[in-house]
């Protein structure tokens, strides 16, 4: 990979873990709101405005109330954002701004253990948004327990991709404003079309199709299986195609990364 | 003696454009090394290599007696290193304290001693009464004298400062240096990039003169000015055209600015006398040499970047 030799990637990424983990405690009064708040406000507009336009959709050939269906597609989402701006948006500051890395490549730590302990950052930052929402949801009876607990862990994974991708994207960006074109080409669709807002087979099939080719729609459909139910086997090929997405972009992210630092 | 930091041959190339092009130096044990040279020059492309920020082009690059082209050894080196970047790049939202405890954990420093050592800094730097302040909050010259003292927090047997007083105002700046002779009486070693020349003269013991990716001399300061500049300078201006033609007579050496001619000499009183009588139009002085009339000797006077 380099003159130096193989990566390998030691533990030591957990310190990077560890400095962003200190600096949210610094400020997480601020760093709290957002993810609590702004699903409230979807789950409120569309929740209660929308339902009474929509009634009753169906899910796996269940009829469930419209917040009920949204409910878990909102956790996928909030999962997405907090992985995907942490490790686009913040990583790019510490990168670009800050000098953050540059300062801790003249320590024990090489560039793969940074570059892994901030997309590891950004799945924790899914996980804390996730754990957040689920406590507030679950006051309304939302989510069905105890499955709803198996969110926590999945949240970690899901984080990890949306980190992952996130992260390449802070390797091949020239500056800060160009994450406008990811955001507006890759994570609006998504947020609009994966289910989330409406059935997927109320789409034509070629969109489905489209859909189904994003890992959002995956998560979305876990977090229904788990947060509403039934079981179906359609969410284990869901979660390996996380895992994939995730097992590729992760490593895509480190080599991009080090194309664009290590000079 | 074991050099602390041996390079030969060492290369660095971004595609066409040679930075550092062959250069060959070794920093000694306990001995504060210099490396001047113009913007451009190939200074801080140097001392990225040798802290393993940069992987070499070519040559061979050994710091503290390991081999930085290797992985492993390299991790060893990181270890035994601290580093002063140009830019002040702590964690803006963390106190002075944090940054310094953040940093040593990377170092694996064990909490309590972390902050131990990290107070011990503090006090170091003057800055024990301000623990708590954000780093937001300091100003240049404060975060300079923290980014040296996180530099510090592993204990390190070699301190590598890439410019670490541009942009200070002069206090500042001669805080700086009081702490780095400290450290220097202390024994560490210390390899600097500079482009004061009155910080290097106070602070090197050796240093080297780069333009252009190439290594141009090496030697102490003091014996570089004698060398190249001589002992003393009678700075003339507006010189007059006899005054020109006197000096191509005794065939001394000057250089001619147009507006200013630097006469270098040897035998100073009765020279400037001369001088001062029968060809000063315009004010001239006489003044001991220093190491920036070498450097702008050796390096040239037009404008660089």
């Amino acid at each position: 990979m380099s003159r130096t030799g193989t990566p390998v990637i030691t533990s030591r990424f957990l310190r990077v873990w560890n400095r962003n983990f200190t600096v949210y405690r610094k400020t997480w009064k601020v760093s709290f709101l957002p993810p609590l708040l702004e699903p409230l406000l979807y789950l409120a507009a569309f929740g209660l405005g929308m339902s009474a336009l929509v009634g009753n959709v169906s899910w796996r050939e269940h009829s469930t109330s419209y917040v009920v269906f949204i409910t878990p597609a909102l956790l996928a989402v909030n999962m997405m954002y907090n992985s995907f701006f942490e490790t686009t948006y913040g990583s790019f500051v510490r990168m670009y701004y800050q000098k953050t890395f540059d300062a801790m490549l003249a320590t024990p730590l090489f560039l793969e253990e940074i570059i892994t302990g901030e997309i590891i950052w950004g799945a924790t930052k899914s996980v804390i948004a996730s754990s957040i929402m689920l406590a507030i949801i679950s006051l309304f009876g939302l989510i069905r327990y105890p499955e709803g607990l198996l969110l926590v862990p999945l949240s970690f994974l899901a984080g990890l991709a949306f980190a992952s991708i996130g992260m390449y994207f802070t390797a091949v960006v020239r500056n800060i404003d160009l994450f406008n074109l990811p955001i507006f080409l890759f994570i609006t669709p998504m947020f609009l079309f994966s289910g989330t807002f409406f059935p997927l087979d109320t789409l034509p099939d070629w969109a489905q199709a489209l859909a189904y080719c994003l890992p959002l729609t995956h998560l979305v459909e876990i977090n229904r299986t788990i947060g509403i139910g039934p079981f179906d086997v359609t969410a284990l090929w869901n979660l390996l195609y996380l895992a994939l997405f995730s097992a590729i972009l992760f490593p895509l992210a480190l080599i991009k990364m080090r194309k664009r630092l290590i000079k | 003696m074991e050099a602390v930091v041996q390079a030969d041959a060492l290369r660095k190339a971004f595609g066409a454009f040679t930075a550092v092009d062959g250069i060959s130096f070794s920093v000694r044990r306990g001995e504060c090394f210099g490396i001047l040279g113009p913007n451009g020059a190939g200074k801080t492309s140097t001392i990225r290599m040798i802290y393993g920020f940069s992987p070499l082009s070519g040559g061979s690059l050994h710091v503290l007696g390991q081999d930085v082209t290797s992985r492993r050894q390299l991790r060893k080196v990181k270890y035994r290193i601290g580093v002063c970047q140009q830019d002040n790049n702590l964690d803006p939202e963390l106190s002075i304290l944090q940054n310094l405890e953040v940093f040593a954990s990377y170092f694996d420093v064990p909490r309590p001693d972390a902050t131990v050592r990290a107070l011990e800094l503090l006090k170091f730097i003057a800055l024990e009464n301000r623990r708590d302040t954000p780093i937001a909050e300091l100003s240049g010259g404060l975060m300079r004298r923290v980014v040296l003292a996180r530099a510090l927090i592993n204990e390190p047997d070699l301190l590598i400062l890439d410019e670490p007083t541009t942009g200070l105002d002069p206090q500042s700046r001669h805080q700086i240096w009081e702490r780095l002779e400290g450290l220097r009486a202390r024994g560490i070693s210390i390899l600097l990039t500079t482009h004061y020349m009155e910080e290097a003269s106070r602070l090197c013991d050796r240093l080297i003169i780069m333009d252009h990716g190439k290594i141009l001399v090496e030697g102490r300061p003091q014996e570089l000015i004698r060398e190249h500049a001589g002992k003393d300078i009678i700075e003339v201006g507006e010189p007059g055209e006899e005054l020109r033609s006197f000096l191509r007579e005794r065939n001394l050496r000057f250089d001619d600015l147009g507006h200013r001619l630097l006469i270098y000499c040897d035998e100073r009183d009765q020279l400037y006398r001369e001088v001062s009588e029968r060809y000063c139009r315009d004010g001239c002085t006489l003044r001991t040499a220093t190491l920036e009339d070498v450097f702008l000797k050796l390096t040239g006077r037009e404008l660089r970047e």
